[in-house]
């Protein structure tokens, strides 16, 4: 134990070794989420779903999906930027990455812990968007730039309640860091859902804008954009950004989770536990909330696009700046 | 019976819990009486019967055809092919007229382009063609969906016998 102490204390190893967790993390959490998502939908569509691949279950559905992917044409349009285009899917992978560092899974496990972590956490994520309008752009075609301006405006509107509703919770915490908002909830005795619930319900709406999922999906809208940015991808590259939604819906997910519903810890557990269930118990919550994300995008039709800004502008805004003066005011007189 | 009125009076946002419920509702039904709930059939382990007069294929009777090229100056795709040739028949009683028979050498139905819209079927006027309800006959080579007379006449064992007529 002591070598492998030894091993891990030097940097170099150690920031391999969690560059590799990482890397090895995307894809698992990508299929595992990709598969309850065709499975649960078949259900609730009242059909069987995959069942053949794999023997049972269709389990191994997204593995062969993947080795599809893996045989297509690696596809460039003539008029596309080439550089711009190569890249686009990368950044939007890597924000994906990058959200990933800053969750604690456990009171000790956690890639880094920033001591702005929720703003870092923010601040990546909204480099998707960037990716995404790349991509828009750089394909050379106008179905695409389309679904790239749409999706920018509609990150744009959604970026602001995001922030907002986050602020609550770091004012209850009074502190940025991720694990030190779950030690502050953890310290206070509940998790800050119980004060933050406009907070919760405006991040859980943000967030699933932020992914463009189903009530939120004009910029792949395929009836009228073909595929949006995705048009011209093909091959690995659109295996990346499935893969990036995928994960992302995961990373988000467990961010809610830790600043709203206690993150690693739940009401009753014993602290001593916590550094091996703690992963358990964040999983837990984390795919509750992925389920309810699946659940959402095969309930509700698709908004259209004045009714996604007006919800954002005239809604979700105004709401959790109110959201912001009552935590305040709760935070000074009591 | 619920008035519109009455409908604007439930709290907003109350469509939206409905919609939840059936999806989870389904979902579950789906999940634990899938032998009751589901829609559909897995089917090449479970196949459906399809209905007597489905439109799966195209049978020919040799026997009742008369190469008047009829369906396949109908058929809308083209996708029947037919030639044929006259055969002189003995007359039945020395110095009588020698007979004339047309007689079948190909008949083809290319089903790689027919669109079943079964105008072959309703031109006929010898009853020589009938949809079966039979609709496994997949290929993996496009040219192997050319069907030829053999082929057709054999569907003919899988054609349902004809409805009650009406009184």
């Amino acid at each position: 134990m002591s070598f492998l102490t030894e091993l891990f204390s030097n940097f170099w190893v150690s920031l391999v070794g969690k560059l590799l967790i990482v890397a090895l993390m995307i894809p698992l959490v990508g299929m595992v989420i990709g598969f309850a998502e065709i499975k649960l939908s078949a259900k609730m569509q009242a059909r069987m779903g995959p069942y053949f691949a794999g023997g049972r279950w269709g389990w191994a559905q997204l593995i062969a999906d993947g080795v599809k992917f893996f045989q297509k044409e690696d596809l460039i349009p003539d008029q596309a930027d080439r550089p711009v285009f190569k890249l686009a899917p990368v950044l939007v992978l890597v924000s994906t990455v990058g959200l990933l560092v800053v969750i604690p899974f456990g009171p000790d496990l956690i890639f880094r812990d920033l001591s702005v972590g929720i703003f870092y956490a923010l601040a990546i994520s909204s480099l998707s968007t960037v990716g995404v309008l790349m991509a828009g752009w750089s394909s050379g075609n106008k179905y695409s730039l389309m679904g790239g301006l749409r999706a920018a405006g509609q990150l744009i509107a959604y970026e602001l309640p995001l922030v907002l509703a986050v602020i609550g919770s770091v004012m209850l915490a009074g502190t940025m860091s991720m694990s030190g908002i779950v030690e502050a909830q953890i310290a206070a005795g509940y998790p800050y859902v119980i004060l933050q619930f406009l907070g919760f319900g405006i991040f859980m709406i943000a967030a699933l804008a932020e992914l463009s999922r189903i009530p939120f999906d004009m910029p792949i809208a395929e009836s009228e954009l073909v595929m949006g940015y995705l048009t011209e991808y093909s091959g690995f590259r659109f295996l990346f950004f499935f893969l990036a939604e995928f994960a992302n819906m995961f990373s988000l997910s467990a961010i809610a989770v830790t600043l709203f519903l206690g993150g690693y810890w739940l009401p009753g557990i014993p602290e001593s536990v916590l550094p091996y269930a703690g992963p358990v118990i964040l999983l837990a919550k984390t795919f509750l909330l992925v389920f309810a994300m699946i659940w959402f995008r095969w309930t509700f039709p698709r908004f259209r696009e004045d009714q996604l800004q007006s919800l954002a502008w005239r809604w979700l805004i105004p709401i959790a700046l109110a959201n912001i003066l009552i935590t305040g005011a709760f935070k000074v007189y009591l | 019976m619920t008035t519109k009125t009455t409908e604007r009076r439930v709290l907003p946002g109350m469509g939206m819990v409905k919609g939840l419920w059936v999806t989870i509702y389904t979902m579950f039904r789906t999940i634990f009486r899938p032998g009751k709930y589901l829609a559909t059939i897995n089917y090449p382990v479970v196949k459906e019967t399809p209905v007597a007069r489905a439109r799966g294929v195209i049978a020919l009777d040799q026997e009742a055809c008369t190469v008047c090229m009829l369906c396949a100056r109908q058929c809308p795709d083209w996708c029947i092919y037919i030639e044929g040739h006259k055969e002189e028949k003995e007359p039945d009683k020395p110095g009588g007229r020698i007979k004339v028979r047309n007689t079948l050498d190909r008949f083809d139905i290319d089903y790689a382009l027919c669109m079943y819209c079964g105008i072959c079927v309703e031109v006929c006027p010898f009853d020589a063609l009938f949809w079966s309800p039979e609709y496994e006959y997949s290929e993996t080579q496009m040219g192997d969906m050319l069907h030829d007379m053999d082929r057709l006449q054999g569907w003919l064992a899988t054609v349902p016998p004809d409805p009650e007529l009406e009184k």
